[in-house]
């Protein structure tokens, strides 16, 4: 799971990109692992993963290892082995251009 | 990663926010990403290796950003300003290309060779063109913009910024839609600056609508920042110094909304910020130092540290209005010697940065060292508190007799003279030393010229005598490029010749 690799939900419209990625982490949408080509049938989205991602949040394992960028938005939540990802508050930094 | 990632989101998340206005033409995000697609569709058939803009800011410049981002070719902005030799050759560098601007002296000046060239008007018609791009369609990584560096000491090298270089300083330094709707940033830096390509991108990923003025003139940048209420602006400090000229000249316009001005591209003169705080109490002032190889801003002098120093009676503090501030978080900064070691706080030394948004790299060659740091030939220091202050150009310093001597230590003496508006100071040929010192100063209206033992002794009185001009030229004024640069090689050939 390289930076800039996009995966796909198989429950919803959700796109994350990789900024910082192990390299065997598996990534879960919605209860279902996201893959770079979404399934051409989409799954049931798992209850216990439904909260929905947001736009443009960063999303980060409990180390803060693995981190994604949500660039797309869907109704299923992320997870790395059944672990809800956290979503990680920039410290904003003052707009300099 | 791909940069019109940027305008996706943007479109994604609000595809009827108004993202961008030029001359009271308003573009929402949906409709800027529909004319880059169209653009990007359009690029791709006519075959060419880059996608230049000859032309003033305008909406154009953003579409084709990011038109020629999704194509997968690089964006080549050029300096219209250039005399034609210079702009001929730099046709001839990019050739074949798909040039969007001014179509009767691209054809002028680069006959023959196969470049497809359109007018703005033209290029922003095919936005209705019926081909696009499939909404599956992955665009390509690889270098997003290229851009001829200013060339004031040789002649401009073909800087490359990859989408991964440019992305990371987004994604690094912007929070996606944080932008309130009321915030409207005025940009008025030209396109072909990496402040222009910087203020495209982190506007829209931050949604802040852009207000585009197509070139800088201080009564427009006052009307359009009254009219659409800016509550953000970007200026190199030439440009805050002119509007500050206007407004003390009775220009009147409603600046009320104005929260944040960022500036940078330059150095600041003290007596210039410390007026802007005072006139400008509410405002919110950040200094940005970054180069066209850094993709921008690498360092940040924040607003609480410009509030802290303007009111503080420590000299350190007071000191750090004259600093670029500290590096970034996702950068790091070095100050090393000529043999490249590594120097402590408060030595003199080339500025080293290293970090994802550093490309470092141009056409011809990579500039970075085995370990990523890029030499930035910029000199400088860091302070106890790793506050960064810059000492000119590493190319600049005069080297007399061995003794390096930097050109910014003469000319803060001289200016300090009352009679003495702005000076340069650089190297002049010297059958003894190698090289002397030869200052170019500009007196002040309505005073009378220092006789030329005086400005010797002013600077023996200061400095070391090694310090102390072989030669003084008098100007009516020092040659600046239209981003304020000071043009010293020009100074130099004056001695020369």
């Amino acid at each position: 799971m390289k930076p800039g690799t996009k995966l796909k939900s198989a429950v919803c419209d959700t796109e994350v990109m990789v900024i910082r990625g192990g390299a065997d982490a598996v990534v879960e949408c919605g209860g279902s692992l996201m893959l770079e080509q979404a399934p051409a049938e989409r799954r049931p989205i798992n209850p216990a993963f439904a909260q929905g991602t947001r736009i443009g949040k960063r999303y980060v394992d409990a180390d803060g290892k693995i981190e994604l960028l949500c660039v797309k938005a869907g109704q299923g939540s992320l997870s790395i082995l059944g672990v809800a990802l956290a979503t990680k508050d920039a410290k904003p930094l003052p707009s300099s251009d | 990663m791909n940069i019109s990632l940027v305008l996706q989101m943007a479109a994604d998340a609000e595809p009827e926010r108004i993202g961008l206005v030029c001359e009271g033409r308003r573009w929402s995000y949906r409709a800027l990403l529909q004319a880059a697609r169209a653009a990007a569709a359009d690029i791709s058939s006519a075959g060419c290796s880059h996608v230049a803009l000859l032309d003033e800011s305008s909406e154009a410049a953003a579409i084709a950003l990011f038109g020629a981002a999704l194509a997968g070719v690089p964006y080549v902005p050029l300096n219209y300003r250039l005399a034609d030799p210079d702009l001929g050759s730099l046709l001839n560098r990019i050739a074949p290309a798909y040039i969007v601007g001014d179509a009767e002296r691209i054809e002028r000046l680069g006959p023959d060779l196969g470049h497809r060239i359109l007018s703005r008007t033209d290029f922003l018609a095919a936005e209705t063109a019926s081909e696009t791009l499939s909404s599956e369609y992955e665009p390509p990584e690889g270098i997003a913009v290229q851009l001829f560096t200013s060339g004031t000491t040789a002649a401009p090298k073909a800087a490359i910024l990859r989408h991964a270089n440019l992305l990371s300083y987004i994604l690094g330094t912007v929070e996606f839609g944080a932008a309130a709707e009321e915030e409207a940033a005025l940009v008025s830096v030209p396109p072909y600056h990496i402040a222009g390509i910087a203020a495209l991108l982190s506007s829209v990923y931050a949604m802040r609508r852009i207000l585009l003025l197509p070139a800088f003139d201080p009564d427009d940048w006052l009307r359009l920042a009254a009219s659409e209420q800016a509550t953000h602006a970007f200026l190199v400090p030439t440009m805050l110094g002119r509007v500050i000229a206007r407004l003390d000249a009775g220009a009147s316009a409603d600046l009320s909304a104005m929260r944040a001005v960022a500036y940078g591209g330059g150095r600041m003169p003290t007596e210039l910020i410390e007026r802007a705080l005072d006139l400008f109490p509410q405002t919110h002032f950040t200094n940005a130092y970054g180069l066209t190889e850094t993709s921008s801003t690498i360092a940040l002098l924040g607003p609480e540290e410009h509030r802290a120093a303007r009111s503080s009676t420590d000299p350190d503090a007071r000191a750090r209005l004259g600093s670029v501030g500290r590096p970034l978080p996702t950068v790091q900064v070095e100050i090393r010697d000529e043999e490249g070691r590594p120097l402590p706080a408060g030595e003199r030394g080339e500025i080293y940065v290293r970090g994802d948004q550093v490309s470092g790299e141009y056409r011809e060659r990579s500039a970075l060292d085995a370990a990523g740091w890029f030499p930035t030939r910029d000199a400088g220091w860091l302070d106890a508190q790793g506050y960064l202050f810059l000492a000119g150009r590493a190319d600049d310093v005069i080297v007399r007799g061995g003794e390096n001597i930097s050109p910014g230590e003469i000319e803060d003496v001289l200016l300090a003279h009352p009679a003495i508006a702005d000076a340069a100071a650089v190297a002049v040929p010297s059958a003894e030393w190698g090289e002397a010192v030869g200052v170019a100063v500009v007196v002040r209206p309505g005073s009378a010229a220092p006789e030329e033992e005086q400005l010797r002794a002013l600077v023996r009185s200061r400095l070391r005598s090694s310090r102390v001009p072989e030669r003084i030229a008098f100007l009516d004024a020092l040659p600046y490029n239209e981003m304020g640069k000071l043009l010293r090689r020009e100074i130099r050939a004056l001695f020369k010749g």
